[in-house]
């Protein structure tokens, strides 16, 4: 799936979200489907800071695509960090990088998670993009 | 503390705070983050705003009418503020932008001249960052160290060893009256005799004591008191510093500017007498102004009244909160024993999610360390969910929280 499908698909399903119950259950369900990390990722390297709670991203090149695996020790944060995981994971890091990130205004997540967290969002955002762009440079060196 | 206590009508108070009108979400709002800061009744609102209307001048400056009455007017406060406290004079208040401020002005003023390397800090486990940070400064430029007084389990000062670690060369004891993470009410008159037996000087920080129950600096016999107004019903950005005396005599100023001077020559700069000698630069008039009409009206509900209706609430709190499936206390049950703060958590939920979910509906909690991380270290989890009251809350907002609690633990489970 294309970044923009994957975004299209978060909109789509939130215009079907009739509240906020609806919306938090939805972000815990997909923060449940996220693959386990492995504990060797858990590294304080990998923390994402300006967040409240622990998340964890890492980002590994394979083929030239770019796969993240996150994890945080709440689950709504950890269903945010894995909407960007699944949004990000397997495209190349020029993909990511030149991604518009429209999805995250489209269905308000930063509305309903408290201040604090939004920027946790723009930390997530930032540390996916760093990844990205570390590995491009590494692409074009080779 | 015998004299009778009158029953408060809550309801009529909360008239009297216009932001509890208000919905967050859709639902009327259960405000219990007031540890964090109070909300402000019209008395407050009226009083800093007539102030402005009718008043507003530079204080100890002008010799015009409005800059007169305008001294007149803080300068009552600060008799107001120590009347409340029960100091002997009202110099020993000094206006600052609130405890985190006080406790910087003693730490760098007295860290300054008493403070030197190999000596120590007596602080305890339970403290709020605002009253290490400042002592770490201090300790890192004179090579001084901090030392802790720990806590045991149920969020209480262990004090077995405090008479032993007075004797390590402390030279100031720093601790908090009320903590803000747990609710303790710390055995602080049980402290500071200790500490005088050795000579040292106390610190308290009030901050979460003096809109919960009656402080008495002269029966405390306490050296140094910080509280701020926000958290008693007053304005952001105005606190207090009560020191006695001789202590503040004792001590260096703390910023340099105008007001804190007495006579200012490029050679030579004498000081002003206290309480000016620690007031560099203008006031914040307003802020004391309305810190003033909070003081003016707690002591018109009476601190014994408030203590009761706010036990009373806290009682029924800690039973209905009790009955929640995992649902655990962080610090004592004893509700004899805390004053205005909950801290909980509900399985093995994160506090961060525990609360958002809250918010969801209408309920303020704060989440996460509170600005106490080594107290969360303590207990080895990463915050609590933190309830904290006022006398605005009632027992019907006790039962939302629980309502919402256990829908948020559905959710979360």
């Amino acid at each position: 799936m294309t970044i923009n499908a994957q975004q299209d698909e978060y909109v789509a399903d939130f215009e079907f979200l009739e509240n906020w119950e609806q919306r938090y259950e939805y972000i815990i369900d997909v923060g449940a489907k996220l693959p386990p990390m492995e504990e060797t990722y858990k590294t304080p390297d990998n923390i994402i800071k300006g967040c409240q709670s622990t998340v964890w991203l890492h980002g590994e090149l394979k083929d030239d695509r770019v796969y993240f695996a996150a994890d945080s020790n709440t689950q709504i944060i950890k269903g945010v960090v894995a909407m960007f995981v699944f949004v990000f994971s397997g495209h190349t890091p020029k993909e990511i990088l030149d991604a518009d990130i429209y999805f995250v205004e489209k269905i308000g997540l930063q509305k309903f998670l408290s201040g604090n967290r939004s920027n946790g969002l723009v930390a997530m955002l930032k540390q996916i993009k760093l990844y990205a762009l570390a590995f491009q440079a590494k692409t074009l060196q080779q | 503390m015998t004299e009778a206590t009158r029953r408060l009508d809550i309801a009529a108070i909360r008239k009297e705070f216009p932001i509890l009108e208000r919905t967050v979400y859709g639902y009327p709002l259960v405000y219990l983050d007031n540890a964090a800061t109070t909300q402000k009744p019209l008395a407050v609102l009226d009083a800093m705003d007539h102030y402005y209307r009718t008043i507003n001048a530079n204080v100890h400056r002008g010799v015009h009418y409005l800059s007169q009455q305008a001294t007149e007017a803080c300068e009552a406060v600060r008799t107001l503020v120590a009347g409340f406290l029960h100091a002997r004079h009202a110099h020993e208040v000094i206006f600052t932008r609130g405890t985190t401020e006080s406790i910087n002005l003693v730490a760098s003023s007295f860290g300054k001249k008493f403070l030197s390397a190999g000596q120590s800090i007596l602080v305890s486990g339970m403290e709020h960052h605002s009253n290490i940070v400042p002592w770490q400064m201090i300790c890192e430029e004179k090579g001084a160290r901090l030392q802790v007084i720990p806590i045991n389990e149920n969020g209480e000062l262990v004090l077995d060893e405090l008479d032993r670690m007075l004797e390590a060369g402390v030279r100031l004891v720093a601790v908090n009256y009320v903590s803000n993470a747990l609710g303790s009410i710390n055995p602080v008159g049980e402290i500071i005799a200790a500490a005088h037996r050795h000579g040292i000087p106390v610190l308290l920080d009030a901050a979460q004591a003096v809109q919960h129950l009656e402080v008495d600096v002269q029966e405390l016999d306490v050296d140094f008191l910080a509280f701020s107004s926000h958290k008693i019903y007053g304005p952001t950005g105005i606190g207090v510093l009560y020191g006695k005396e001789e202590w503040l005599n004792e001590l260096p100023p703390y910023q340099g500017g105008g007001e804190m001077i007495k006579t200012v020559t490029f050679e030579k700069t004498t000081y002003n007498e206290l309480p000016f000698k620690f007031e560099a630069g203008t006031p914040d008039m307003a802020g004391i102004i309305g810190l003033g009409a909070a003081i003016r009206y707690v002591q018109e509900l009476g601190l014994r009244n408030i203590q009761v209706a706010e036990h009373d609430v806290m009682e029924y709190a800690l039973r209905v909160l009790g009955e929640i499936d995992g649902l655990r206390l962080v610090g004592g049950m004893d509700a004899r024993h805390r004053a205005g703060v909950i801290s909980f958590l509900v399985g093995s939920i994160h506090p961060f999610d525990l609360g958002e979910i809250l918010d969801q509906q209408g309920i303020a909690v704060r989440t996460g360390h509170h600005c106490a991380q080594p107290i969360m270290d303590r207990y080895c989890i990463p915050g609590t969910v933190r309830a904290s009251l006022a006398i605005y809350n009632t027992r019907e907002e006790m039962d939302r929280l629980a309502a919402g609690i256990r829908k948020a633990a559905k959710f979360l489970g």
